[in-house]
C-alpha cells in the first residue's frame, strides 16, 4: 500500500470487501460468481449455471439431507465454515448408508466480508468436497446488510443413493451387539470454544472435521450385514447418540469409559472447563453398532484407515427393564449418562 | 492407583463402617460433587458411608439480591456486564442473565478477570461491570483485576463482589448443629490458597476431622478413607493428601493479594443469611470500583423461589430427591433454583448422573 493516497486505500478497502452491491442480482454479482466462486468449484453440473442442476442418478433409493452452518470463528484450527458445511452433509448422507453425489451450496454474506476470507473458504469448500468425492452441483449467494448476518454463513444439501445392500437403522439392533467409535473424541468442539474464547492454554487441538465416506465404506465392506447402524456425534456428542441409541433400541447401552479413545489435551482442556467430553461436538468421528460377530472386521478395517487409526470398541447393548447409558468408569464406579440440556457452559472455579 | 489399590480403600472402609451408624461426610466443594458422581466413586461407596453436598459451589449459594442486581445492571444502557459461565442461567426474579442478553442486555462470558478488564479497556464508552463470585480461588484473580484497574485509571471498570469464604461456612453449619457431619472432604482448589492449616479452627472447636484432597478419584477415596480411619479411632485432625498442590500455610502471593485488595466482611449466603465474617469487601480506598456503590445497588433480597429447597441442600440438611421440586417442576431446562443450573450445583449433578 506504500505510495497509494488515502483516498486509494479507501478505495481498495472497500474493494476487498463484500457489498450490498454483490448480492443485487447484477454485474458485481455475476463477477464474484465468474471470478471467484464457480472456477474454484468447476464441474460439469455446476458450470452451464442453470436455475437448477441435472443429476444422473441410478433408479432406487436416494437420501436427501441439508444442514445450516454458523460458527464463530469462521476460521478455526484444524478447519472453516466451508470445510465444516461439506463434511457435515457429506457425512450426514455417509452414515445413513448413501453414496454421497452432489451438494448444493448457498452462501449468505454479511455486508464488509473480507474477500480474501471468502476466498479462502471457497478454496476449502472445493478441497474438502474433492475430498469427499462430491460436486457442487448448484448454488446461490446472497448478501445481508452489515450487522444482520453473521459474518458468513452456509446452507448445504446434499443427495445420494442408498448403497446396494445397505440396511442400517435402529430398528436391527439387539442386545449383544457392540458400539464402536472410529477415533478420539470431542476435538471439535473443544477446538472451536478455545479459538473463539482465546484459551491459549489449549492450542494445541485441532478440529477433527473430515469426510468419513471413505471410511464408512471400507466400514461396510468389511462388516456388511453386521454393520447395523451408524451415526456421526456432532452436536450433543458421544452421549447424545449414545442415549439416542437405548431409546430407539429400548436396551441398555454399557460402555466402558477408559475404552473411549480421547487425546491427554482433550481431556485435561475438558476437565478444566468443567465440561464432560462426552457431550462435546465432534466433526470427524462414526459411532457404529455392529453385530458382535462383525466386530473384529470393522475394527480392523476402520484401523487401517487413516481416519480411524485409533477405532476402539467401547461399549455393548445389553437387555434391561430401563434403556439408559450407563458407563463404567476408570476406576470401576458406574454413572448413568445423560443427553446434555443445551449450552454447556464452563465454570467458574 | 490402579483398580485393585481401588478395592483395597474400598475393602477398608467397608470394615471401619460395618456395624455402625451411616458416616455422614461432608464434601464441601461443588467440584468434589461433582468429580464424585463423574468418576463413579459415589457408586462404589460402601452403605455406611453416606457424603453430603455442602455450600461450596459459588453460584448456589450467592443470593438472590445479587443475581436481581446482576441482571438489573445487564439490562442497563450502557452497561456491559462481564461474568464467567456458570452465572449466565441462573434465574432471580427479573429473570436470568441469559433471558437479559435475549432482550437485547449486555452480557459477555469471560474466562478471567483478565479478559473482562481487556474489554474494558477496550470499550470505554461502555461502563464494565465484573461479576465476582466464588470463594477464595477466584478471589485472588478479582483482587489482582481491582488493582490492575487502579494502576490503569481505568474508569469505566467496577466488580459487583460476592466473594465469600470457605471456613466461616463450615464453622456455621457445624455451630448450627442440626447437620450430623462426621467429618469434611475439605475443597482442593480452595486449600491451594489459603492452605490445609485454615481447617485447623474447625478441629479445635467441632473436634471433627478435615481432610484435603485433589479431584481426581483416588485422591477422593484417599480423602474420604483418611476421614473414616479417624472416625473409627475417635481421633480429629486435618490431614493432607493433596500435598503436591496444597501447602499448609497456602499460596502467599495470592493471600497477599486478597489482603491487598479486600476486607473481610460479613456475607449473604443464599437462604442461609449473614454469616459474620464470611465474605470480602473491596478496601475503602478501592471504593471507586465497587458496583454496588457506582450503581447504587441493593443487594440485601435473599428469599428463594416458593418450594425450592436450595438452600437446605447446600447445607446438607435434605438431598435433592427430598425437594418436592427435583427432576419435576425443576429440571436443567426449567431451573427454579441455582442448585439446579450451576454446573457444580449439587441439584444439577444428581439429576445429570441419574441419582435418585
Amino acid at each position: 500500500m506504500t505510495g497509494h493516497s488515502p483516498i486509494a486505500n479507501r478505495k481498495s478497502q472497500i474493494e476487498n470487501r463484500i457489498l450490498l452491491a454483490h448480492g443485487g442480482g447484477g454485474e458485481l454479482t455475476r463477477q464474484l460468481l465468474a471470478e471467484r466462486i464457480v472456477p474454484k468449484l468447476s464441474n460439469a453440473l455446476l458450470a452451464p449455471l442453470t436455475d437448477s442442476a441435472l443429476l444422473d442418478l441410478p433408479s432406487g433409493r436416494i437420501c436427501l439431507t441439508t444442514d445450516a452452518y454458523v460458527v464463530q470463528p469462521v476460521e478455526f484450527p484444524g478447519g472453516d465454515i466451508g470445510r465444516l458445511a461439506v463434511c457435515g452433509t457429506v457425512n450426514d448422507l455417509a452414515v445413513c448408508g448413501a453414496r454421497p453425489h452432489a451438494l448444493s451450496l448457498a452462501l449468505v454474506l454479511e455486508e464488509g466480508l473480507e474477500l480474501a476470507l471468502l476466498d479462502r473458504v471457497i478454496d476449502s469448500i472445493a478441497a474438502a468436497a474433492k475430498e469427499a468425492g462430491v460436486v457442487v452441483a448448484t448454488g446461490d449467494t446472497k448478501v445481508v446488510e452489515r450487522q444482520r448476518g453473521d459474518g458468513l454463513t452456509i446452507t448445504t444439501a446434499g443427495v445420494g443413493p442408498l448403497r446396494e445392500g445397505v440396511q442400517l437403522g435402529m430398528e436391527r439392533v439387539r442386545a449383544g451387539d457392540v458400539i464402536l467409535v472410529t477415533g478420539r473424541i470431542a476435538e471439535h468442539g473443544l477446538a472451536v470454544m478455545s479459538a473463539r474464547e482465546g484459551l491459549k492454554f489449549s492450542t494445541a487441538i485441532r478440529s477433527d472435521v473430515a469426510p468419513l465416506v471413505s471410511l464408512i465404506e471400507s466400514m461396510l465392506a468389511a462388516g456388511g450385514a453386521g454393520v447395523k447402524f451408524l451415526r456421526d456425534p456432532t452436536r450433543g456428542g458421544l452421549a447424545c447418540v449414545l442415549a439416542d441409541l437405548a431409546e430407539g433400541a429400548k436396551l441398555a447401552v454399557e460402555v466402558e469409559e477408559s475404552a473411549v479413545p480421547i487425546s491427554a489435551a482433550v481431556l485435561h482442556t475438558a476437565e478444566m472447563l468443567g465440561l464432560d467430553p462426552l457431550t462435546i461436538a465432534n466433526e470427524g468421528k462414526c459411532v457404529a453398532v455392529v453385530a458382535s460377530d462383525a466386530a473384529d472386521a470393522v475394527l480392523a478395517a476402520c484401523r487401517s484407515h487413516p481416519l480411524g487409526a485409533c477405532a476402539a470398541i467401547i461399549g455393548r447393548l445389553v437387555e434391561s427393564p430401563v434403556p439408559l447409558v450407563e458407563l463404567i468408569t476408570r476406576i470401576g464406579g458406574r454413572r448413568i449418562v445423560q443427553r446434555p440440556y443445551g449450552e454447556e457452559l464452563p465454570r467458574i472455579c | 492407583m490402579d483398580v485393585t489399590s481401588v478395592q483395597a480403600v474400598l475393602d477398608e472402609l467397608g470394615r471401619l463402617t460395618a456395624g455402625r451408624p451411616v458416616m455422614q461426610i461432608m464434601e464441601v466443594c461443588g467440584t468434589h460433587t461433582v468429580s464424585l458422581f463423574r468418576s463413579g466413586v459415589k457408586s462404589m461407596l460402601p452403605a455406611g458411608v453416606r457424603l453430603l453436598s455442602g455450600p461450596g459451589c459459588p453460584v448456589c449459594v450467592t443470593s438472590q439480591g445479587y443475581i436481581d442486581a446482576a441482571c438489573d445492571l445487564a439490562g442497563r444502557q450502557g452497561v456491559t456486564v462481564c461474568t464467567y459461565g456458570d452465572m449466565v442461567r441462573v434465574p432471580g426474579r427479573l429473570g436470568s442473565l441469559a433471558e437479559r442478553r435475549g432482550q437485547g442486555g449486555h452480557v459477555v462470558v469471560v474466562y478471567s478477570t483478565r479478559d473482562a478488564l481487556r474489554y474494558a479497556a477496550a470499550h470505554p464508552a461502555e461502563q464494565v461491570v465484573f461479576l465476582a463470585v466464588g470463594f477464595e480461588t477466584t478471589a485472588p484473580a478479582t483482587a489482582a483485576a481491582v488493582l490492575e484497574a487502579r494502576r490503569l485509571g481505568l474508569a469505566n471498570f467496577t466488580v459487583l463482589t460476592a466473594h465469600k469464604l470457605v471456613v466461616p461456612a463450615m464453622l456455621a453449619l457445624l455451630a448450627e448443629g442440626q447437620v450430623p457431619i462426621r467429618g469434611f472432604l475439605c475443597p482442593g482448589h480452595v486449600s491451594v490458597i489459603i492452605g490445609a492449616a485454615a481447617y485447623e479452627p474447625i478441629v479445635r472447636q467441632f473436634a471433627k476431622p478435615c481432610v484435603v484432597a485433589g479431584f481426581e478419584p483416588p485422591q477422593m477415596l484417599q480423602g474420604i478413607l483418611h476421614i473414616a480411619r479417624q472416625v473409627a479411632a475417635g481421633q480429629a485432625c486435618v490431614e493432607n493428601v493433596y500435598g503436591v498442590a496444597v501447602s499448609a500455610r497456602g499460596n502467599p502471593a495470592a493471600l497477599k493479594l486478597l489482603e491487598e485488595a479486600f476486607a473481610i466482611s460479613d456475607a449473604v449466603w443464599r437462604a442461609i443469611g449473614v454469616i459474620p465474617a464470611s465474605g470480602l469487601e473491596l478496601r475503602a480506598e478501592l471504593a471507586d470500583f465497587d458496583a454496588a456503590r457506582r450503581f447504587d445497588l441493593d443487594l440485601s433480597a435473599n428469599d428463594e423461589a416458593p418450594g425450592c429447597l436450595c438452600g437446605q441442600v447446600i447445607q446438607g440438611k435434605v438431598t435433592p430427591a427430598d425437594c418436592p421440586l427435583f427432576g419435576q417442576a425443576c429440571t436443567p431446562m426449567h431451573a427454579i433454583g441455582p442448585c439446579m443450573v450451576s454446573s457444580e450445583g449439587t441439584c444439577a449433578a444428581w439429576y445429570k448422573y441419574g441419582e435418585k
